[in-house]
């Protein structure tokens, strides 16, 4: 009985694989990472169309401080490579080592959250709150996006280093890291995207 | 405490609006006392509501469809009966209430009829189709079920608490923005948009990840059934379109709650950019509602006609390039907006080029029925139905994509006239095409034919009477949207379409009858066989209704027409050697409990209820989390059970000695079951 003379083979053997699954699981992230994307290219385009919709208000000029910008991304992108050590201990079975360098990312996250709500209070208080003008309302809502991705994924970080507390480096531990570390590196690419579209031209 | 929320929300002021609300109020309580009646509420609860199998959230998705479709028809009735009776007169409908009608029958038909009708076929077909268990993310595919019933929720009640948007089912700012429009109908909208919406992005992945991962071996993508190549294509127009969506009417949701100024009049805002967002989701929508459509119809007319299908290959590229150029032609929708002439000609070219790959499926299906041996049951009678009128819809399309004429029809009738002469024949035919086709295929009897055969003529001449008279009306001039007026001329062409809108209706009892008949006389139209219509592909190798697992033995695919092929060369229905255990995703309420704080948090945000929305929103929270720590999703059917289940449906078969089309006078196959036994 060979496959080609019947209209069955014996992949009756094949269950879904526990591999197949986390695999299917990943892939479905990247593409949700995609749909998330054009999210965000979208808020792109409209801070673009509103860049110049200042209503006689205070322009990015006035407003940005590189330095500011600069300590975000360098708190944002540090993030990243602690989310990679983590990602390392991962590989290494060593669960203190998840757990450690989770809680710096999530310290850290928590950092460039603290500083990009200074920056936002401190706009408000200038009274350049996001219901100034077409240019605020477009600039808080790309840059607020972000940072509410950011906030969910400390909260995720949270929930993972819970996991990894109780359950250990089990494989669905390990796919749900895997699919966490995907997101937080897809918020840094963003962010370089607004540091490079909003702070630098916002300054030049 | 209650926001915005007072006693004045019931609609006592209006014996019509409150009329409405009494309908919706009884339509919920007669539910709820049928399930008490038949004692179903452990069946509705644990077989149905927290079920995670495919098929069933197909079923409950179609279901909802059904209900919608009879909410949006008697908002569209209700307008039919207004215009035929407003010449120099108010009717009998106040101008606000009518705008909420036109508002809510927009949004209901495209978003909680169309939307979950569509989810619901590919939900029970598409899986099957491609010789899979399930989809590929179940409980991710439950919660869009029941973040999309949220949404129509949200639809429903604003029947009975508040009012409706007024502002059309694309809400335009600045009329739509809390300065013009500073009640809640607006928000109803806008929230029910949203949450549905998500879930129509989840549904998105999900089938694309199922169709590229979980197909069965053999099954490659050009040998895959042209229903699920058009879900693929619909799946990634969902997942790139939906996003647009989702900032178009977020941005403007966030412009209403904050007094933010995004697409106000003033401060530096801009509404021409909402436009602009809306329709770059707007127009691949349309393709997303139709292009399963078409896979159902090519589908239904290669196996009533007894062909093979015409042209398989170019159908598979006219849809890839449809999915393609659907995103470069959205501009289309607002030519008199003021762009740039030339900016207008690129995309009034690019719109007519999209009747080529249109024109070249027409082709392949006209060349499909080409000396087939037709047999003319009700999925084809609706496929006929659908090339005829479609193509009119189609050419009247091609006629507005042309700038100047559409500065000259833009907003009239006319308008009205083509999109529902595509919508309908090409998008609501092709389900109901679908809905007939596969009913036995969901529940083990065949649905009634005669009445089937008579809603189809109800709908087409209710069709043609209801919406030729619109063309007219626009060349002369008259304007969408019309609560009343004043020229003699236009109101013999609105009665006739009044007319039309009954007959239609008249069709929709014989759907419902067809139902009844069809569950009365079951009995008599057992689909034993799992291939009722002598069928061509995969789904037709499963049992009728499937087992959980469809499939005990994954098919080896060895061409296009898979079922086809095996049943022809004797292998159809072969028991295989052994069985093995199969997983299969535990029944949990957890999407029916996400779907329900989700309904919450909208009516919450719509009431400015801000304390409810935070506890709904940390209910969700919580109950994603729950559910991401818990690894013991799947439960194991052991392999004798799957042994028992299959043995059971051999019996079965070998009492049914063919399928139902073999006893037709037109049939031209033999019956390929004698093989079974």
């Amino acid at each position: 009985m060979t496959a080609d003379t019947l209209g069955t083979v014996e992949m009756a053997a094949l269950p879904t694989s526990d591999t197949q699954k986390y695999e299917d699981r990943a892939f479905g992230f990247w593409i949700y990472l995609m749909s998330d994307a054009i999210i965000f290219a979208l808020l792109f385009a409209t801070y673009l169309v509103m860049l110049g919709n200042t209503a006689r208000g205070p322009t990015g000029q006035q407003l940005f401080s590189l330095e500011h910008a600069a300590a975000e991304t360098a708190v944002l992108l540090l993030s990243s490579a602690t989310f990679g050590f983590a990602s390392v201990a991962f590989a290494q079975a060593s669960r203190p080592g998840v757990i450690q360098w989770l809680s710096v990312t999530a310290v850290l996250g928590l950092g460039f959250l603290l500083l990009e709500y200074q920056e936002f209070s401190g706009m408000i208080a200038k009274g350049a709150g996001p219901d100034r003008s077409g240019f605020l309302s477009a600039f808080f809502a790309l840059v607020g996006t972000h940072g509410l991705h950011v906030s969910a994924g400390i909260i995720w970080i949270l929930v993972m280093i819970g996991q990894v507390l109780t359950k250990g480096l089990t494989r669905p531990v390990a796919s749900r890291v895997m699919r966490l570390g995907l997101f937080w590196h897809f918020l840094d690419i963003i962010w370089i995207g607004i540091f490079s579209v909003v702070y630098l031209p916002g300054l030049v | 405490m209650l926001g915005r929320l007072t006693i004045d929300a019931l609609p006592f002021y209006s014996a019509i609006a409150a009329g409405g609300a009494a309908v919706t109020v009884l339509g919920a309580l007669s539910v709820v006392g049928l399930i008490t009646y038949f004692r179903a509420w452990r069946i509705v609860l644990f077989d149905w509501v927290s079920s995670l199998d495919h098929k069933k959230i197909g079923i409950m998705y179609v279901m909802l469809a059904l209900v919608m479709l009879m909410r949006g028809f008697i908002d569209a009735a209700m307008m039919r009966g207004q215009q035929a009776i407003a010449f120099r007169s108010d009717g009998y409908l106040p101008a606000e209430h009518f705008d909420q009608i036109f508002s809510s029958h927009g949004t209901i038909m495209i978003f909680f009829m169309a939307m979950p009708f569509l989810s619901g076929l590919i939900n029970h077909i598409m899986p099957q189709q491609i010789g899979a268990r399930d989809v590929a993310f179940p409980f991710m595919n439950a919660v869009s079920l029941w973040l999309t019933a949220a949404g129509a929720g949200l639809v429903l009640i604003s029947l009975v608490i508040g009012k409706f948007s007024t502002a059309g089912w694309t809400g335009y700012p600045p009329y739509s923005g809390i300065e013009y429009n500073p009640g809640v109908g607006v928000d109803y909208w806008l929230w029910a948009v949203l949450i549905a919406g998500v879930g129509s992005t989840m549904s998105g992945i999900n089938f694309l990840v199922t169709i590229l991962k979980c197909r069965a071996p053999g099954m490659h993508l050009f040998r895959m059934p042209l229903f699920s190549w058009t879900v693929l294509v619909t799946s990634v127009l969902m997942i790139f379109a939906f996003p647009a969506l989702t900032v178009a009417c977020g941005l403007l949701a966030v412009d209403r709650i904050f007094g933010t100024h995004f697409f106000t009049n003033a401060m530096g805002g801009n509404m021409m950019h909402y436009i602009n967002l809306f329709w770059l989701w707007g127009h691949p929508e349309v393709y997303i509602l139709i292009l399963p459509a078409f896979g159902v119809f090519s589908e239904v007319v290669a196996t009533f006609s007894q062909k093979r299908l015409f042209g398989y290959t170019s159908l598979v590229l006219a849809t890839m390039a449809i999915g393609l150029l659907s995103f470069t032609v959205w501009l289309h929708h607002f030519f008199t907006m003021g762009p740039s002439a030339d900016v207008n000609s690129f995309f009034g070219i690019m719109t007519t080029i999209i009747a080529v790959p249109t024109g070249v499926k027409v082709f392949d299906w006209l060349l499909t029925m080409y000396r087939g041996r037709i047999i003319f049951k009700p999925p084809m009678l609706f496929t006929i139905g659908f090339l005829v009128t479609f193509v009119i819809g189609g050419l009247s399309g091609v006629l507005l994509a042309l700038p100047p004429v559409d500065y000259a029809m833009h907003n009239t009738t006319f308008l009205v006239a083509h999109f529902h002469n595509t919508i309908i024949p090409g998008v609501l035919f092709g389900y109901l095409a679908g809905y007939m086709f596969w009913f036995p295929k969901a529940f083990g009897f065949k649905l009634n034919e005669t009445w089937g055969a008579r809603s189809f003529w109800c709908w087409i001449i209710g069709f043609y009477l209801a919406f030729m008279p619109l063309y007219v009306l626009g060349l002369m001039g008259m304007p969408r949207r019309m609560e009343h007026y004043d020229i003699a001329a236009w109101q013999p062409h609105l009665i006739v379409a009044a007319v039309g809108a009954f007959i239609i209706f008249l069709g929709i009892v014989c759907l419902a009858i067809q139902l009844v008949v069809s569950i009365r006389d079951r009995a008599n139209a057992r689909d034993l066989t799992g291939d009722p219509w002598n069928g061509r592909t995969l789904e037709w190798a499963t049992s009728s209704p499937p087992a959980l697992y469809n499939f005990a033995i994954l098919p080896n695919v060895q061409s296009v027409d898979a079922f086809w092929d095996m049943k022809h060369r004797g292998v159809a229905y072969q028991r295989p050697e052994r069985y093995v255990d199969i997983a299969l995703p535990k029944n949990t309420f957890i999407p029916a409990t996400v779907g329900g704080a989700a309904f919450v948090f909208g009516f919450a945000v719509v009431w400015y209820i801000w304390w409810l929305a935070a506890v709904a929103f940390a209910v969700i929270l919580v109950a994603i989390i729950i559910r991401s720590s818990d690894d013991e999703t799947e439960v194991i059917l052991p392999a004798i059970e799957v042994k028992a289940i299959e043995e059971a449906r051999f019996r079965e078969m070998e009492a049914a000695s063919k399928n139902e089309m073999a006893s037709d006078p037109g049939f031209a196959g033999e019956s390929v079951l004698e093989a079974t036994s």
